[in-house]
């Protein structure tokens, strides 16, 4: 459908992809079809959340990171990791191992992401006060959800913060300390450690800002696999490799990128929600005007915030638990910090983030009008309800489409055609309008022909989702 | 001939968990005409008003969409008790809401004013005992 706008870090690989429409129907926007047997990402509607990632049983959805080895393209090289990184393992494996086994494998500085929120904390009380008659203000921390706003609630355009997420902030403070303590630009990587494909995509192709900061993604999986077989092998930290030296945390904001970690320190009403379900049932009572009288709201695409990113290992609840006795830790000064690495602090370079701390506007996207043109978007309403009449409300899927209302839409934007359904073919070979022959072809073009060889999962690669699903 | 699409959906008097469906398929069949979202705002904040009056104060309602390229009209008819003062009722701030409604966040009396104010056109008409029609008008060129 034209103009891709965004660029997805989420890609489906057809060699891999058995047709079973498990992502088709979890998808909240519908952006998925299966055609010939393989799922299909319709590319504008997509927002990147990854609840196909998950639903995927024979791991066809991959997310797309930079090489490892891409970090050793520079002289410094920077790992900026969110907290829920730590919240990954369980209790034996300390803060001081997982920076060592950073630093082993090639990382010569760490900087931890929430570093960046205390400063972003005083712009948005800040901005809240100066757009008093903007309510309620939505943060901009979760791309997903910036996303979703723009293809599916446009009308709160205008409510977005517009303020970078924690990511960039660090990022940006952390290049400008090492330029600033001599280091040479070119030579400089920054590499972000992500839980999600949201944040990739972002990344790679900002939705207001033209440049990013950072350099390079690695997955949080691959990173959480190479820290704990080295732990399990009984690598010690301190003992093998220096200790490193970072900077200390806030308590109170190791704990932003959790469920209510910005909406408990913001002023006047704030609620957090989270799961983008949950997101967009309350996004469409805020559209129908059942909702007013919010100042601020946290919106995150993920159950649990980013300790439920699609590219975390551990338990989602145990990372929140961990994560909170954390900094409760920390705030009775009962953690055990590591050295301090010393050099300027990001509070020192507070003026300078703050007037960089801007966004460009975002811009609509919507995905929802059947046409531009409002006449035509009429009578191709008129269409879609002629074809409801005939389709059965079952929202089966058998078409290729995810429910029989995005089917009627399909076949009036030339996408799909009635006979896909497979209550109207049956119809149809009833009336000796098609033959049984027919029928099958309709369906293989739909699913593929191995779907009707039998024996879809081949003994070689079975599949581990399958039967325990 | 201009394209015209009309909708019709049923509203149950006393029922505030389903208060705001109607407007709510209103809305969403706006986003896909691709009308502008300023006037999906004030089509959609008037369709509510009078839906949640018909929950409020009705015993059952009708709400008649029809729109086209020219303009959007919804008639929001119920048998209800009436209106006896219509001008009264226009009033910011007049209510006859229960506390229990008012407890509800509903019935602060600024509904019909409301109503008025993000729309083109108003007109109510009513029968003591019998019921309640407002019709609205947005015109969207």
């Amino acid at each position: 459908m034209g103009t891709t706008f965004f660029h997805h870090a989420l890609k489906f690989r057809k060699d891999t992809c058995i047709g079973c429409s498990h992502c088709m129907n979890v998808c909240p926007t519908q952006a998925i079809r299966i055609n010939g047997g393989k799922a299909e990402l319709t590319d504008n509607r997509c927002v990147d959340c990854g609840k196909c990632y998950m639903a995927c049983p024979v791991g066809a959805i991959i997310v797309e990171q930079d090489d490892l080895s891409r970090i050793f393209e520079y002289e410094k090289r920077v790992a900026l990791i969110p907290n829920v990184l730590l919240g990954q393992f369980p209790g034996e494996v300390s803060f001081s191992q997982i920076c060592s086994v950073l630093m082993e494998i090639g990382f010569t500085h760490i900087f931890e992401v929430e570093q960046s929120t205390g400063i972003l904390h005083e712009a948005i009380v800040e901005r809240m006060q100066q757009e008093d008659d903007i309510r309620p203000m939505i943060s901009t921390f979760c791309p997903a959800i910036v996303r979703l706003i723009q293809v599916r609630f446009p009308m709160f355009i205008n409510n977005l913060l517009l303020l970078k997420p924690p990511l960039d902030i660090a990022a940006t403070y952390y290049r400008k300390k090492l330029l600033d303590e001599g280091a040479d630009a070119e030579k400089t990587g920054v590499f972000y450690i992500t839980p999600c494909a949201a944040q990739i995509a972002a990344i790679k192709s900002p939705v207001g800002d033209e440049e990013s900061p950072i350099t390079g993604v690695i997955n949080m999986d691959f990173i959480y696999n190479r820290i704990y077989t080295k732990v399990k092998q009984g690598f010690s930290g301190s003992k093998s490799c220096s200790l490193p030296a970072i900077q200390p945390l806030n308590p109170e904001d190791m704990l932003w990128s959790l469920t209510e970690g910005e909406s408990r320190r913001m002023p006047g009403r704030a609620l957090a929600i989270d799961e983008v379900s949950n997101v967009i049932e309350f996004l469409e009572k805020m559209e129908n005007e059942e909702i007013s009288n919010i100042d601020y709201l946290e919106l995150r695409a993920c159950d649990q915030s980013c300790a439920g990113g699609i590219l975390t290992s551990g338990n989602r609840f145990f990372t929140v638990e961990r994560l909170r006795k954390r900094a409760a830790r920390a705030a009775s000064g009962m953690l055990n910090m590591l050295p301090d690495e010393g050099g300027k602090k990001i509070a020192d370079y507070a003026t300078y983030l703050k007037e960089n701390l801007r966004v460009q506007a975002v811009k609509p996207r919507s995905m929802d009008k059947l046409d531009e043109d409002m006449g035509r978007a009429l009578s191709k309403m008129r269409r879609v309800r002629e074809i409801m009449n005939d389709l059965p409300y079952v929202d089966c899927g058998l078409c290729g489409s995810p429910t029989c209302s995005s089917l009627a839409e399909d076949i009036v934007q030339g996408l799909s055609d009635i006979s896909h359904c497979i209550y109207i073919q049956k119809r149809m070979e009833d009336e000796g309008r098609i033959s049984n022959k027919d029928s099958m072809e309709i369906m293989k073009r739909i699913w593929g022909e191995d779907k009707f060889k039998g024996q879809i999962l081949d003994q070689n690669k079975k599949t581990q989702g399958y039967e325990s699903n | 001939m201009a394209e015209r699409m009309q909708f019709e959906y049923n509203v149950d008097g006393g029922n505030f968990t389903r208060a705001g469906y109607a407007s709510s398929e209103i809305k969403k069949i706006l986003k896909k005409l691709n009308v502008d979202l300023a006037v999906i705002k004030r089509t959609v904040v008037a369709s509510y008003e009078g839906e949640v009056n018909i929950v409020a104060h009705a015993y059952s309602g009708t709400i008649y969409v029809d729109i086209d390229t020219e303009r959007i009209r919804i008639r929001l008819q119920d048998e209800g008790p009436g209106i006896p003062d219509i001008d009264k009722a226009m009033e910011e701030g007049f209510s006859t809401a229960s506390s229990q409604v008012r407890e509800m966040g509903f019935g602060a009396g600024m509904g019909l004013p409301n109503m008025k104010k993000n729309t083109d056109r108003m007109e109510i008409t009513s029968e003591v005992g019998k019921g309640t029609t407002v019709e609205i008008e947005i015109v969207l060129k």
